[in-house]
């Protein structure tokens, strides 16, 4: 596999990054600061099963017009990548975008709008070289309007819905788009909230993506029990919605 | 809530980051993977400020012809050996189980089965990247800042925040092991033959059954073992082989004299043979409980504690047989007492290991728990040994002071570096006198 994980240098994305070179993929990060795309270089080197060496390219999800370039240098790199995988995404609760409308523009821009261009760029390069894998991370936190989650929540959402429709758009031209959905995980980026019931570890996630990417699902809960966890959210009637601040 | 691998409460949250330098400013205290027995990783008051390594774990840089690795503080043995193992690479020393990060490792200066050869982790530390309290970052290893550096080597993280770690690690012949195990009748002839083996072979350590009275005290099943050759290990892939999780906290009373005694009986006799020697996997031979996720479920909710003491050689078997019959008469019976001797002293200030016969013995928490401990570590500070930090958490601070010399001249140079006491745990405040008390707080 010839991947390129954009946010490969935190949390999830580093899991799978490590995983995939332990085996014997070849990584290509994407993401920002660049003195943090060389310290994660040179552990994925050190981990690789040959020492091979890992490049990076600077992408900064806020910035589209960085896209086109990042991903010629990833596509030199590799020799033309078959895999992307995106982990990459911005979080933050109601109550900092309370006051900061500047922020939760942001947030929406960065995980739906933003995101979108480039899994389009990713698609056309894909597509043009008769398909591929593209592996996205959305979040269980889009499948039901959930009051600690709102605003981050719908931002998932419409991503969900844009790769369900790639999928069913492109899955006959070899185009496996996989749409992932943790659950609550333990990372750097939901440090400073309190786990629930069922939430679960970068390792345990890097495990089930990689597994999800080789069986070609289109759809991935992680840990599996959120699967069941959101079946039930969903059944909730509105009045229980209400209620509950879950 | 926090909890140590004794499974006994204190309240307080972890700051879990990536970033250690972004978040180390300002904490007081660093936990990896919470495999301490008692209250080292735990806040001394629920306000502090605890950050939490494990997803600091890139390898900075690796050496292959050196052997030289430099990783994150949060860099675990479990991915080390994952890596490194199938290459002929090892950790200089690895402890009992492999969910330990490089930090922690530094923090306990570990010791393992080869420590009468190589001594603790620490001897084979080149470099420690660290956070101080005074929130400045130094480089300290044995050959700068070097008394800082055997400070914070078994100094169980008082003397500043860990960040990044770089030692030696080991070529080995094989993935393999080569493993000699003795079935041993009584304690006496367990010593002859833990005495014997140690010149002849780099691992050994053994477990005995100590609540079995009488002539058969002491009976148990020594292990001995050398990494494999090339040609005796052949091309055989290493198998990770499956774990199993213990799936729920058994009740408190599955615990006690009669099904400890079964198991012990069980596991005296899983080995028919008086002497087995063939292949082993690092797994098996170093990890056994690892095999089991989530084993301290057994004992229940209540918690409980690892006794470790080390019986200086001086004592002599007499030493330690007194310290079996002891143990046995206040009823401290507990599965598996791992038993293996030790080498001299090693440089940390406050490292565990000295030259004589280490034992460690799971204890469940009574309330009677606490007398027991206290009666064994009268019996320490008679025979001149001493307990391990990592394990503890009932040690009275006037007993520590009592077993360990070394400790003005460790509280000496953790004055210099942190004279306000910033960086604290629970057991800092227990057995160091640390106040408990919020920062700041009148």
């Amino acid at each position: 596999m010839k991947a390129v994980v954009l946010g490969g240098t935190s949390g999830m994305g580093r899991a799978i990054s490590q995983k995939l070179v332990e085996r014997g993929d070849t990584v290509f990060l994407l993401g920002f600061p660049e003195s943090d795309l060389e310290k994660s270089a040179a552990d994925l080197k050190a981990r690789h099963t040959k020492g091979q060496s890992a490049k990076y390219a600077v992408l900064d999800l806020e910035k589209p017009d960085t896209f086109a370039g990042a991903l010629d240098a990833a596509d030199k790199a590799l020799d033309q990548f078959d895999t992307v995988i995106v982990t990459a995404a911005m979080f933050a609760t109601p109550d900092a975008m309370e006051d900061d409308m500047e922020l939760l523009r942001r947030l929406v821009t960065v995980n739906y709008a933003n995101t979108v261009v480039f899994c389009e760029h990713v698609r056309k390069r894909l597509l043009a070289r008769g398909g591929g894998k593209l592996t996205v991370f959305s979040s269980v936190a889009g499948e039901r309007g959930r009051k600690p989650v709102g605003v981050y929540g719908s931002s998932k959402a419409g991503l969900s819905i844009y790769l369900e429709a790639l999928d069913h758009k492109y899955n006959a031209q070899g185009l496996d788009v996989l749409c992932v959905k943790p659950g609550f995980v333990k990372t750097g980026m939901t440090a400073g909230l309190k786990p629930p019931p069922f939430a679960g570890e970068p390792d345990q996630v890097a495990r089930d993506v990689i597994a999800a990417i080789d069986a070609k699902k289109p759809v991935l809960y992680t840990p599996g029990m959120w699967a069941l966890v959101m079946f039930v959210i969903r059944l909730l009637p509105r009045f229980v919605m209400r209620k509950i601040n879950f | 809530m926090l909890e140590g691998w004794g499974r006994v409460p204190a309240e307080g949250r972890e700051i879990l980051s990536e970033n250690l330098e972004r978040v180390t400013p300002g904490t007081v205290l660093m936990r990896g993977l919470g495999r301490s027995y008692g209250d080292s990783s735990l806040p001394a008051n629920p306000k502090d400020k605890v950050v939490a390594s494990r997803l600091a774990n890139r390898i900075i840089s690796f050496d292959p012809e050196t052997g030289v690795l430099r990783g994150e503080a949060g860099l675990s043995l479990v991915e080390l050996n994952r890596i490194f193992l199938p290459r002929n690479w090892f950790t200089p020393v690895t402890p009992g189980t492999k969910y330990v990060t490089l930090g922690g490792m530094v923090a306990s200066d570990v010791h393992g089965k080869n420590h009468h050869v190589e001594g603790c982790f620490g001897e084979h530390v080149r470099s420690i990247k660290m956070r101080l309290a005074d929130d400045s970052i130094v480089e300290c290893g044995p050959d700068k800042e070097s008394e800082l550096f055997w400070a914070t080597v078994g100094g169980m993280g008082l003397t500043g925040h860990v960040l990044e770690v770089e030692f030696t690690m080991k070529r080995i012949p094989s993935p393999w092991i080569w493993r000699e195990s003795t079935r041993v009748r009584d304690l006496a002839e367990y010593m002859d033959s833990l005495n014997a083996a140690a010149p002849r072979w780099p691992m050994t350590v053994g477990w005995i059954d100590c609540v079995c009275k009488g002539s058969a005290m002491g009976r148990g099943i020594l292990d001995a073992g050398r990494w494999a050759t090339a040609e005796e290990a052949g091309s055989r892939p290493l198998k990770q082989g499956p774990s199993i999780k213990f799936p729920i906290d058994l009740p408190d009373w599955c615990v006690n004299g009669f099904t400890v005694a079964a198991f012990n009986t069980a596991y005296y006799w899983k080995q028919f043979d008086e002497r087995i020697t063939g292949l082993a996997t690092p797994k098996q031979f170093f990890y056994q409980l690892d095999g089991i996720l989530e084993w301290k479920r057994g004992y229940g909710k209540r918690g409980f504690t690892q006794y470790q003491c080390v019986i200086p050689r001086a004592a002599g078997v007499k030493g330690v047989t007194d310290f079996m019959q002891l143990l046995t008469k206040l009823g401290g019976g507990s599965p598996l007492s791992v038993i293996k001797d030790c080498g001299p002293e090693g440089r940390g200030m406050l490292s565990f290991p000295l030259e004589g016969t280490s034992i460690a013995v799971d204890l469940v928490v009574t309330p009677e728990l606490q007398g027991i401990v206290d009666r064994l570590n009268e019996f320490m500070i008679e025979l001149g040994g001493r307990v391990y930090l990592t394990k503890d958490r009932f040690t009275r601070a006037e007993h520590f002071r009592a077993m360990e010399p070394r400790l003005d001249a460790f509280l000496a140079v953790r004055e210099k570096y942190d004279p306000k006491h910033r960086l604290r745990s629970g057991q800092s405040v227990r057995l160091f006198g640390d106040k408990a008390s919020a920062f700041g707080a009148k």
